[in-house]
């Protein structure tokens, strides 16, 4: 057997694209079957069966779904409708789950919508997508105008529940991924991250309760309730159940997007799924397991490692979006590390301090350091900028900017020394770090 | 009231009250940038970081973070000020070390704090941003390189000012603060933000590079280029004014002050009339102060009371009024009018004239109609107060009237006194809801004719806008001395002449103007005799010049729209030979033969009071204990047909001294369209 999830247990069957993702292909894949009943058995029954699933948010943070939804007011107020978003800004370097969602199989997620939609009492749902998915959000639209003709959503459809369903596509700033920020540039205005309190459940959307999810979060929603939460809290450990889509990317034999059990262990996915690391295991060098966000774990930590929350936020890294960045020992950490600061200097919205003026200056000592040029006491100095940043931000951009950077001189500080040395061991006028006139 | 602790001393807070403001009331200063209580949170600085318990493990933003029972605040502790380090480093990586020639030096937020939570030096070793200059009209001079981007102007801009004209473009490191296309800024109200300004990005254009603050002399006093009597500190040099900001003062002008009020004050220095002058042979001849009285003198004693005239100016102090009033009233002239504009105010109860609700007090008032006023010209700072209640939602405004850009959205009912008749019948939206309101108002300008003004209170009559426990029947006045001279009844007694008569050809033999120049005076054949501060209109016809003081050089009195009176303090001396405006009257008394009966400013005042009790309730607004009103009583004869105008038409030219200045100039031409700013 491949993997531990076998084919039965799939919730995304048409993953790879390989059949039809209109309606018909949907209907055939056990889309759209039984959605009336579900709806039937009130908002409360949902909820309950989310909760007793385990499912944790799939867009990094990994906060409980039924939970989330929970906090949402029980009673609409008159004026203060309630609002479902999809978070469908995926832009987390290396993350391509959720596309594959929204171009192959739309009306899961559809019919997610409707069914978490139907259990927050909300007559209304967005689905941001981001800027750069063009054929994603043409694939999804055409499925959510089936939908309608097919009178499964809209006013007066044969689920008994006034839905309606509105795509809005983004401009492409990794900061709209963030859930205030993205309200914020769908009301209109510039992407820049809410001050928290107040929660969206509070006062989110125009200022009314809504609940953000990503769209792998609402996308299982429908199977799990079609399957029972107890199938699936079966896969996986305590506390981080369920089925993942893992987006595999690096160095290994054979990226890819692959739907496994949580808690499946590293070796186990990379061997079965990914034709193993480049060069065999012993070329492992460090895996960034959740997406550019998370802290690196070098190669004698991820051979051992499950794939799941608690594990990983063990070594101090995390599962954030489950998509695996696998570096071999050709690698130069350090540049790579650097790009990835210039990613976070690049999409900082500019807001609050820390993040707007930290971000670019932990990418210029860094990129010094991919040459060498840096001085050996910068490194302390980086640490010490990178806490400044982490922690002291409106929203998490400033600690996802941080963590990276961590991650590389956590495990990997000597590298950077050697780099610096052999510099200077070329070079031996160097004094100090090199001086640069401010004009 | 709920309980907090504050590095273990406990506080009781008000609910709602965020965990910046309770620290405060246990008397911890909390460092911040972007939080400016009269505007919304932004916590974009992160200076104002605390620790609190129960609660993440983390730093919180103060500013932002609401207070909750029970809660323990710390903003002592070695994460607090690690963290507060943090953000201060942050600040200044990019921030140029141009303190030197900053005109911001002295009073510079950034500085202050960084005494606190900077470091001795660098440990940034890049290069420091550099961001272009943006154009932002002739009041707000930027260098954008030291923008720490707090967004308080942007925030102001929007919120307080009503004109989104500024704002925050690009992300990250590159975010700039710019107006529209480098336009410039059209609010009556910008130069508040170059007070909001925590460091130098944006600082006074007209003032650039003309002080520092630590070597200037700062005088409280009040301001005069509008009827609200704004709270002002005048700062001088030598016997220069260089500048004046405001004062917080709530129940005025809050912290805020209007461009007109904080730029004008070049014209202080220009156009003064620094000695008497007496025309011979066409010419004025520079002369003593004893030719100039002869001069005066002869031509009074030659001529019969009821042909001379006195007229009173829009910047007057109640005390030369009250001279005046004394000196010519003991010789018989009853031609005497403090309103140049025609307005038809000045009989009757006090009440009629007076901005009844009080100017803290309109927020109390649901509906409001506005009737040949325009606010955001005649009061900006008023305007805004109106702004803040519509857009909370709480005041729904009608306008009869011009149909101007108000800075909000309101039903226009009209040009003219017609629909005032008309809106006592009318059905429409703003008809139902002033008939249903609790706290009806009604602000009329003061130019109003005495028509319009019988109409308006017949429409005040028929909503209820006097009623028990509230008088929302409200005259704003545009001259800083006009309720003043009515409470002294500076109008004409029996038999007497207006001041539009008065200017008519043949309409009197001499004519005083006590610093009045907002009048026509091509007509007139009088011997005209000036005393005022400024080569303006009165001066320019003038057969004798008597210099006197301008505003920041007397004690004086000021009555302001509300009927409050309040006290102007002298910052520096009259120009040249010029003299306090009383002490010219009071010599004039002697060649007169008609003494009057005071030698010093306290004697002056002390009569004053005596003769008009209501002087002596100093920063009282009458209109806080509502009183009642015969609306009936106000005003005379028909309407007519006549579109009511606001008695502001050029904003920035609407005095002597605002004439003169160059600044004023500028931004007049500029908000006419005259001029065109390149943004370059």
């Amino acid at each position: 057997m491949v993997g531990i999830l076998e084919d039965k247990d799939r919730i995304f069957l048409n993953l790879y694209g390989l059949q039809d993702w209109g309606l018909e292909g949907a209907r055939k894949r056990g889309c759209w079957n039984a959605t009336k009943a579900m709806l039937d058995a009130g908002p409360d029954w949902i909820i309950t069966n989310v909760k007793n699933s385990g499912l944790r948010g799939r867009g990094g943070a990994g906060f409980g779904t039924g939970l989330k939804w929970s906090f949402m007011p029980k009673e609409v107020k008159e004026g203060r409708p309630h609002y479902l978003v999809v978070n469908a800004d995926e832009s987390e370097p290396g993350t391509c789950k959720d596309r594959e969602i929204m171009r192959h199989d739309p009306h899961l997620l559809i019919e997610g919508c409707l069914i978490a939609s139907f259990a927050m009492q909300a007559h209304a749902c967005y689905i941001y997508i981001r800027g750069e998915y063009v054929r994603e959000r043409e694939v999804l639209e055409a499925a959510i105008k089936q939908a309608y003709e097919a009178k499964l959503i809209g006013r007066n459809n044969v689920h008994g529940w006034d839905f309606d369903l509105f795509v809005h596509h983004g401009g492409g700033a990794y900061i709209c991924g963030e859930e205030t920020a993205l309200l914020e540039s769908l009301e209109g205005k510039k992407g820049q991250p809410r001050l928290k309190p107040p929660f969206p459940a509070g006062a989110g959307l125009y200022g009314c309760p809504t609940t953000v999810n990503n769209v792998e979060s609402i996308a299982v929603v429908g199977t799990i309730l079609r399957r029972g939460a107890e199938w699936f809290a079966g896969f996986g450990r305590p506390n981080n159940t369920g089925t993942k889509l893992f987006c595999v990317s690096g160095h290994v034999n054979k990226p890819c997007n692959v739907e496994e059990a949580m808690s499946i262990p590293f070796r186990q996915l990379i061997d079965d799924h990914c034709g193993g690391i480049r060069g065999g295991w012993g070329n492992l060098k460090a895996v960034i397991p959740g997406g550019s966000s998370v802290r690196m774990i070098p190669a004698h930590e991820a051979e051992e490692v499950l794939m799941d929350f608690d594990a990983l936020s063990a070594l101090k890294s995390g599962l954030g979006t489950a998509a695996v960045i696998v570096m071999d020992k050709d690698t130069d950490l350090i540049k790579a590390i650097a790009r990835l600061a210039y990613f976070y200097k690049h999409e900082s919205c500019g807001q609050c301090t820390p993040c707007r003026e930290g971000t670019g200056w932990m990418w210029r000592v860094m990129e010094r350091m991919v040459t060498g040029e840096a001085d050996p006491k910068e490194i302390d100095t980086l640490l010490d900028v990178a806490s400044q940043v982490e922690g002291h931000t409106i929203c998490a951009l400033g600690d996802a900017a941080a963590w990276p950077i961590q991650g590389l001189f956590r495990h990997f500080r000597h590298e950077v020394e050697d780099r610096i040395s052999l510099y200077r061991a070329n070079r031996p006028h160097v004094q100090g770090a090199k001086l640069v006139a401010a004009e | 009231m709920p309980k907090a602790k504050v590095n273990g001393v406990e506080v009781e807070f008000e609910p709602g009250m965020t965990v910046l403001q309770v620290a405060e009331l246990a008397g911890e200063e909390i460092p911040r940038f972007c939080y400016h209580e009269r505007l919304s949170i932004a916590g974009n600085c992160r200076m104002c970081l605390v620790e609190v318990k129960p609660g993440p493990p983390k730093p919180q933003a103060s500013c932002a973070l609401p207070a909750a029972e029970n809660q323990e605040i710390f903003t002592n502790t070695p994460m607090v000020k690690k963290a507060r380090e943090g953000v201060m480093e942050f600040l200044l990586i990019n921030h140029p070390l141009d303190c030197p020639i900053c005109d911001q030096g002295g009073e510079c937020d950034l500085q202050d704090q960084a005494m606190g939570y900077g470091r001795d030096d660098s440990r940034y070793a890049e290069n420091k941003r550099a961001v272009e200059e943006k154009h932002m009209g002739p009041l707000i001079k930027t260098v954008m390189t030291r923008c720490i981007q707090c967004t308080r102007c942007v925030r102001f801009i929007t919120e307080v000012a009503g004109v989104p004209e500024i704002g925050l473009i690009s992300r990250g490191e590159d975010v700039e603060i710019t107006t529209y296309l480098g336009a410039a800024v059209t609010s009556e109200l910008s130069g508040n933000v170059n007070d909001l300004c925590p460091v130098g990005a944006l600082t006074h254009r007209p003032w650039a590079f003309n002080y520092r603050p630590w070597e200037l002399k700062k005088t409280q006093s009040i301001d005069v280029m509008d009827a609200l009597g704004s709270a002002i500190r005048v700062d001088s040099r030598g016997a220069q004014v260089l500048r004046v900001l405001p004062r917080i003062n709530d129940d005025i002008n809050e912290e805020w002050l209007s461009d007109k009020s904080r730029y004008a004050v070049d014209g202080l220095s220009r156009q003064r009339l620094d000695r008497p002058m007496v025309k011979v042979g066409g010419k004025l001849k520079p002369a003593t102060w004893g030719e100039a009285f002869a001069a005066v003198a002869g031509k009074i004693k030659a001529t019969s009371p009821d042909r001379i005239g006195v007229i009173a100016g829009d910047l007057q102090d109640a005390e030369s009024m009250k001279a005046a009033l004394d000196l010519f009233g003991g010789l018989g002239v009853t031609s005497l009018d403090c309103r140049q504009d025609g307005s038809g105010l000045g009989q009757g109860a006090r009440e009629s004239w007076l901005f009844n609700s009080t100017i803290a007090g309109i927020e109390q008032a649901d509906v409001l109609l506005l009737v040949g006023t325009n606010p955001r010209l005649e009061a900006p700072v008023l305007n805004a107060r109106l702004r803040r209640q519509w857009l909370a939602g709480k005041l729904t405004i009608g306008v009869i009237g011009e149909q101007a850009d108000l800075t909000y959205a309101y039903e226009y009912l009209g040009a003219g006194a017609a629909s005032l008749n008309g809106l006592a019948k009318s059905r429409s939206r703003f008809a139902e809801a002033f008939k249903a309101a609790a706290n009806p108002a009604v602000i009329v300008g003061a130019n109003a004719s005495a028509g319009a003004l019988k109409a308006a209170a017949a429409v005040a009559k028929t909503y209820g806008v006097v009623r028990d426990g509230w008088n929302g029947w409200n005259v704003l006045h545009s001259a800083a001395a006009r309720v003043g001279g009515l409470d002294l009844g500076f109008v004409p007694k029996a038999g007497g002449k207006s001041a539009a008569d008065l200017t008519a050809k043949g309409g009197a033999d001499v004519l005083f103007l006590l610093g009045a120049d907002e009048l026509d005076l091509s007509k007139t054949d009088a011997f005209v005799v000036y005393l005022g501060t400024h080569g303006d209109a009165g001066a320019h016809r003038a057969d004798v010049i008597l210099p006197g003081a301008a505003y920041t050089e007397k004690n004086g009195l000021y009555v302001n729209t509300e009927g409050r009176v309040q006290m102007a303090e002298r910052a520096v001396f009259p120009k040249g030979e010029a003299r306090e405006d009383w002490a010219i009257l009071r010599a004039l008394s002697e060649h007169l033969d008609a003494k009057l009966p005071y030698d010093s400013l306290e004697q002056l005042r002390a009569k004053l009071f005596a003769d008009h009790p209501t002087f002596g309730q100093i920063d009282h607004a009458p209109g806080s204990i509502p009183a009642g009103l015969d609306l009936g009583t106000i005003g005379a004869g028909e309407g007519g047909e006549a579109p009511l105008t606001s008695a502001v038409k050029a904003f920035h030219l609407t005095n002597p001294i605002a004439r003169a200045s160059v600044t004023m100039a500028e931004c007049a031409a500029l908000a006419s369209g005259a001029a065109r700013h390149a943004a370059e």
